[in-house]
């Protein structure tokens, strides 16, 4: 604490809390995300492994860092949508309201903890899928670079989302129908080589499928696109959904009327 | 001096409805100032316009000289909210989240010595390590007051700081802000109970529709306002002498609207002199909104 100048001690302070949120309830917030994505994990392989390659990989071990990627995105999204929207609701948001941290401050702290949300789920599915799979990871920089840009993106978004919902039901309508589409077209599941050119070129649309595909560079050296590229877009897409998130916040939109 | 408050012709609108019309208002510091006002009368409205949880149609409000928006970070060290709507954070205990709400505003471990006292003063000090979603409602406000002031602000401004408190833990809250008041804080508050206002404040500013319609010394405005209802329960008619301070009837059960306690005696006689005989009675507060139609209908 002592490190952190008197400056920074109140978007510091904000991060902790943050961060001491989901870790209060790690069960569901960590624990869990781990589980489901060894589920996926187990049925998937087990029924195409042998019957399908990509990129000269075996199914399971293309599959892993997929499902790694998208539990990340889906858990820094949660972390800075759902703490909004809670403290929203609740009304607790007002004690941070009423503080002299800025909306830049805000905005960083709520994304610092989103990332690393995203980083604990990511680290704990791959500590415990290594515990029964080989996978050794090629370009370690690459798969950090994508894992902090993708969550970040994320966690901006998730700003987004949790100030323009006013309800619960309206957070789940955005989880349902953005999150999960954008995280299930993405090529987790397969190499979009293998569809047919129009769901190509949708899937060129997706930020997430950029995200995954250069995650996935990290680990096996190959990839459907150039990793610099993907690592671009990523980073584009980041600055935009940022600018969103920090010009939202500066207007004060639904939290200072 | 620096006024601890100024606000100048401020509005506030929401739609076409005029929350605020017009205010003007300087508080100085080290008083003790009441805001008063029925339901919806705009306390609210103006008390988060200086915290700066919403922004002013047009006007500007400073706190201890500092603008709420040009000088939000400074406006903000100097002033501290008790929020009307009993709000919690569901996942922290007492001390953590008081801890928190320092670090805000950029305090740290120097500062945990004042948190501890603000516990034991406010008898907190065997909840302090309960989870805020398990306190009782009475324990919940005054973690909200702790809460304010986390950061030793000059200018304290609690809304509606009793509503639904009860009278033990409202004279342990007054004791405890009184002190904060002779230790040089400045305390606002706003109520529904002319009672409170009464006892406590040395200034107070009358609310309604958006406007302030009366601003006085509390001794000054009390002997203007009817402040206390007589209820009385007669063996016949009201003389008609005493019928310009009637408020209320039904049967022969009246409600006079009475300045000072000192006009009972001269209503008494009134009636005894009439040969009626009193059934019952019973002095009352009177209700803001009856005050409020007094006031607005003088001439
Ligand atoms: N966010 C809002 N949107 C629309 N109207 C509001 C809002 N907040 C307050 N009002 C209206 O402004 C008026 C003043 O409200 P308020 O300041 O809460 O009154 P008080 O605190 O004196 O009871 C009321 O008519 C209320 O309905
Ligand atoms: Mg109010």
């Amino acid at each position: 604490m002592n490190l952190i100048s008197r400056e920074m001690r109140g978007p510091w302070t904000l991060f902790k809390k943050e961060l001491l949120r989901f870790w209060r309830v790690s069960f569901q917030t960590v624990a869990a995300p781990v589980m489901t994505a060894l589920l996926y994990l187990l049925v998937f392989s087990h029924v195409l492994e042998g019957r399908v390659q990509v990129h000269g990989v075996n199914y399971t071990s293309f599959l892993i860092p997929g499902l790694i990627m998208m539990s990340v995105l889906q858990n820094a999204f949660a972390n800075s949508s759902s703490s909004l929207i809670q403290s929203k609701v609740m009304g607790n948001l007002v004690f941070v309201l009423l503080t002299p941290i800025s909306y830049l401050e805000f905005f960083l702290a709520f994304l610092a903890a989103a990332i690393a949300r995203g980083l604990v789920v990511g680290v704990g599915i791959y500590l415990v899928v290594i515990l029964f799979i080989d996978l050794p990871i090629i370009h370690p920089l690459m798969v950090l670079a994508f894992t902090i840009l993708g969550s970040a993106l994320l966690g901006a978004f998730g700003i987004i989302a949790g100030m323009w919902a006013d309800k619960f039901d309206q957070m789940a309508a955005f989880q349902n129908f953005i999150i999960m589409p954008l995280s299930f077209l993405s090529g987790v599941f397969y190499s979009i080589h293998s569809l047919p050119p129009f769901w190509q070129e949708v899937s060129h649309l997706n930020p997430f499928f950029y995200i995954i595909d250069g995650f996935r560079y990290g680990f096996f050296g190959v990839s459907d696109m150039s990793p610099a590229v993907s690592l671009s877009i990523v980073a584009l897409s980041f600055f935009a959904i940022a600018w969103l998130a920090l010009h939202m916040l500066k207007s004060g939109y639904k939290l200072r009327g | 001096m620096i006024p601890a408050i100024k606000i100048e012709q401020v509005q506030k609108h929401y739609g076409n409805l005029q929350a605020l019309r017009g205010i003007d208002l300087a508080i100085e510091q080290g008083e003790f100032f009441a805001l008063l006002g029925p339901n919806g009368a705009g306390k609210s409205t103006l008390i988060n316009l200086l915290a700066g949880l919403i922004r002013p149609t047009s006007g500007r409000l400073s706190v201890m000289g500092f603008d709420v928006q040009t000088q939000y970070r400074q406006a903000r060290h100097t002033l501290g909210v008790v929020p009307q709507e009993l709000v919690f954070d569901p996942f922290f205990n007492v001390r953590e989240m008081l801890r928190f709400q320092a670090g805000y505003f950029g305090l740290g471990p120097e500062n945990d010595a004042w948190v501890d006292e603000i516990i034991e003063c406010l008898g907190l000090a065997d909840k302090a390590h309960t989870n805020m979603r398990k306190l009782s409602g009475g324990m919940k406000r005054r973690a909200l007051i702790a809460q304010a002031l986390v950061h030793k602000p000059p200018v304290i401004v609690l809304d509606e700081p009793t509503a639904g408190v009860d009278v033990e833990l409202r004279q342990m809250m007054w004791e405890f802000i009184k002190r904060l008041n002779r230790e040089g804080h400045t305390i606002i508050l706003t109520t529904h109970y002319l009672e409170e206002a009464e006892t406590l404040c040395s200034r107070v500013a009358m609310m309604k529709q958006g406007q302030i319609i009366a601003l006085d010394s509390t001794a000054n405005l009390l002997k203007k306002i009817p402040g206390k209802n007589l209820r009385l329960k007669l063996s016949a008619a009201l003389p008609e002498t005493l019928r310009p301070l009637l408020r209320h009837e039904e049967g022969n059960e009246y409600m006079l609207a009475l300045t000072e306690v000192a006009q009972v005696e001269r209503v008494l006689s009134q009636i005894r002199e009439a040969n009626i005989v009193v059934e019952d009675m019973q002095l009352i507060e009177a209700d803001l909104e009856d005050v409020f139609v007094d006031l607005v209908g003088q001439p």
